[in-house]
């Protein structure tokens, strides 16, 4: 397979919270078009890479280009990944339980004029079309105005995936997207995630469940301890040998 | 109309009990509460409590409290009474007073969103602080404000519109629209919201944690010091125990008016509600004939009495 070269690079990634060592150099690339794995126990580091790459934590050591450039960490947030393109749908949802479905939509880049006052209207109409073409929300009669509080989990997933999606990222980052849904829901998850990668977008799915990650990912990176333990293009491994590498990454 | 209902489920019910209450105190003594001087009574002095509520109400959304607004009132107000009569002008008086409560304020912003001081904690150490520093200032004495009667700040603070409307209520009719237009408009409010419902979820969608938080307690501190001000032009003085009765009267009407123990969400409309129920009690107590003892009492029924109403209507909500 010929893959195009990667414009997003992530190396020598470094971070411990007090004594624990989280992630000790870790290098990551990512492709246009390219859905990349992101596998390994719990507690591996997966999370806190996700977090270092959408802007939440700052690494202490390490760097990242994008399309070449360096980006420089000590300015890096939330807002200046997602003005890059970078969006994430963390593994604790993230949302406002008490505060309607729209603000949860837009909270932190608000369709908002010079002096900060939101058009409510737009971000109604846009929150109503996330709904129903994004999520399928609409059909089980939610609307903008609901709460976050009345949704089951699979509704809120499907909100804050839906978030992600409605801003045209270049990359965005799913951590566990597909845990705790039915059937159904995964499909969605999975063909949102295909449809990125029609798109040319790029995605990093962070899952437990194998099925779900060999049925998507191109490539699999394997963490363990902080570190990159194995990396596997999809033609290289099916999933049994993906199970096996988890289990025994240092064997393979 | 019944969705509409349903959304403003607390104001509504905070409306109610202001309507009741009023009816109650009608039925007690008619010639007074079906008079209007009495209204103009409280059209000059329920916005004192109104327009801190009002700030209060922002800093409880968003998860914190603010026990030193107090001395706040008491440090800034000296601060006006001293530079008025000092220099003359009312302009450089007020904007003394403002800044000194909206600093204030950034003290405690720095305190709780800078340092991690919890903010319960940390306003109350800071009250004990200015109350104690305005003591020593002030050698606790009161301070005359007489002379400035006639001034033109006084006729823009506290004058009477056509002889007879409050300028303060003006004054509270402005902040409300202001304040109602920054929590459900702007996004401030926005980021008020989620960070008192969320503040993990907050940070991590790129919502400023620490800076909503700190100007919350400014934008607190400077309403704190601007109804110090209204109440010395007022009363025509200012003195050193000055803001300790409004404590319970800013809690109160900020949680009989359904805003959120528990930060998040809460009401603009609800708290100036009821700011005017706290406010009218005193004056219905005390005219249907009980002591001025009984209003205190009052007080304390309503704040636990509207936080348990409302905890059941939130559970019931949540289901
Ligand atoms: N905010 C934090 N404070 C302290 N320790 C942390 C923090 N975040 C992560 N850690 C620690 O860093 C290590 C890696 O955690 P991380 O959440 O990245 O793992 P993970 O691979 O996402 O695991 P899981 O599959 O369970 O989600 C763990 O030992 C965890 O306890
Ligand atoms: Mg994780």
């Amino acid at each position: 397979m010929n893959s195009p070269a990667p414009f997003l690079r992530l190396s020598g990634i470094a971070k411990s919270f007090g004594g624990v060592t989280a992630l000790a150099g870790v290098d990551f690339e990512l492709a246009a078009g390219e859905i990349v794995g992101l596998i390994g126990d719990n507690g591996a580091g997966k999370s806190t890479l996700v977090k270092i790459l959408s802007g939440v934590y700052a690494p202490d050591a390490g760097s990242l280009t994008l399309d070449g450039k360096p980006v420089d960490f000590r300015s890096y947030d939330v807002r200046r990944a997602r003005a890059l393109g970078i969006e994430a749908v963390h593994q604790d949802r993230c949302l406002g339980e008490k505060q309607p479905l729209w603000r949860n939509l837009f909270v932190g880049r608000h369709r908002a004029g010079r002096l900060g006052f939101i058009d409510i209207a737009r971000e109604k109409t846009e929150a109503m079309t996330v709904l129903r073409d994004l999520v399928g929300l609409s059909g089980n009669g939610l609307s903008p105005e609901a709460r976050v509080a009345g949704l089951s989990g699979g509704e809120r997933q499907g909100l804050a995936i839906g978030r992600a999606m409605h801003f045209h990222a270049r990359v965005v980052i799913l951590d566990e997207p597909t845990t705790a849904l039915s059937l159904r829901e995964v499909e969605r998850v999975l063909s949102f995630i295909a449809d990125l990668k029609a798109q040319r977008r790029a995605a990093v799915f962070v899952s437990h469940t194998l099925s779900h990650v060999h049925a998507v990912a191109d490539r699999f990176v394997i963490l363990e301890r902080g570190r990159v333990a194995a990396m596997r293009v999809k033609d290289n491994v099916d999933l049994s040998g993906l199970c096996s590498l988890v289990q025994a990454p240092g064997a393979a | 109309m019944r969705a509409f209902l349903a959304r403003n489920a607390t104001q509504a019910c905070i409306l109610g009990i202001l309507l009741a209450t009023l009816a109650v105190f009608v039925a007690a003594n008619p010639r007074t509460f079906l008079a209007a001087p009495i209204y103009l009574a409280f059209l000059s002095t329920i916005p004192f409590t109104a327009i801190i509520a009002l700030g209060m109400t922002l800093v409880i959304i968003a998860g914190q409290i603010d026990l030193s607004f107090p001395s706040v009132m008491a440090l800034s107000g000296l601060v006006f009474a001293t530079i008025l009569p000092a220099t003359g002008s009312g302009a450089l008086a007020l904007v003394a007073a403002l800044a000194c409560g909206g600093l204030m304020g950034l003290g405690n912003g720095l305190l709780v969103a800078g340092i991690g001081v919890p903010a319960i904690i940390a306003t109350l150490g800071a009250d004990f602080f200015w109350r104690g520093l305005t003591m020593l200032a002030s050698d606790g004495l009161a301070r005359s404000l007489v002379a400035f009667r006639d001034s033109p700040v006084h006729a823009l603070l506290v004058g009477r519109l056509f002889g007879v409307i409050p300028a303060q209520a003006l004054w509270l009719a402005g902040i409300a629209a202001l304040v109602w237009l920054l929590y459900h408009r702007h996004v401030f409010g926005d980021a008020l919201r989620f960070v008192g419902d969320n503040p993990e979820a907050a940070a991590m969608t790129g919502v400023p944690v620490r800076r909503t938080k700190t100007l919350a307690f400014v934008l607190l501190g400077l309403l704190a010091a601007f109804s110090s001000c209204l109440v010395c032009m007022e009363m025509g003085t200012w003195w050193p125990t000055q803001g300790e009765g409004y404590l319970l009267l800013v809690f109160a009407s900020v949680f009989a008016g359904g805003t959120s123990v528990f930060g998040g969400e809460g009401t603009v409309f609800g708290t100036l509600i009821g700011a005017v129920l706290i406010g009218i009690i005193e004056a219905g107590v005390v005219s249907s004939g009980f002591s001025g003892f009984w209003t205190r009492l009052i007080y304390g029924l309503v704040v636990l009495g509207s936080v348990s109403v409302y905890a059941v209507l939130l559970r019931s909500r949540r289901r």
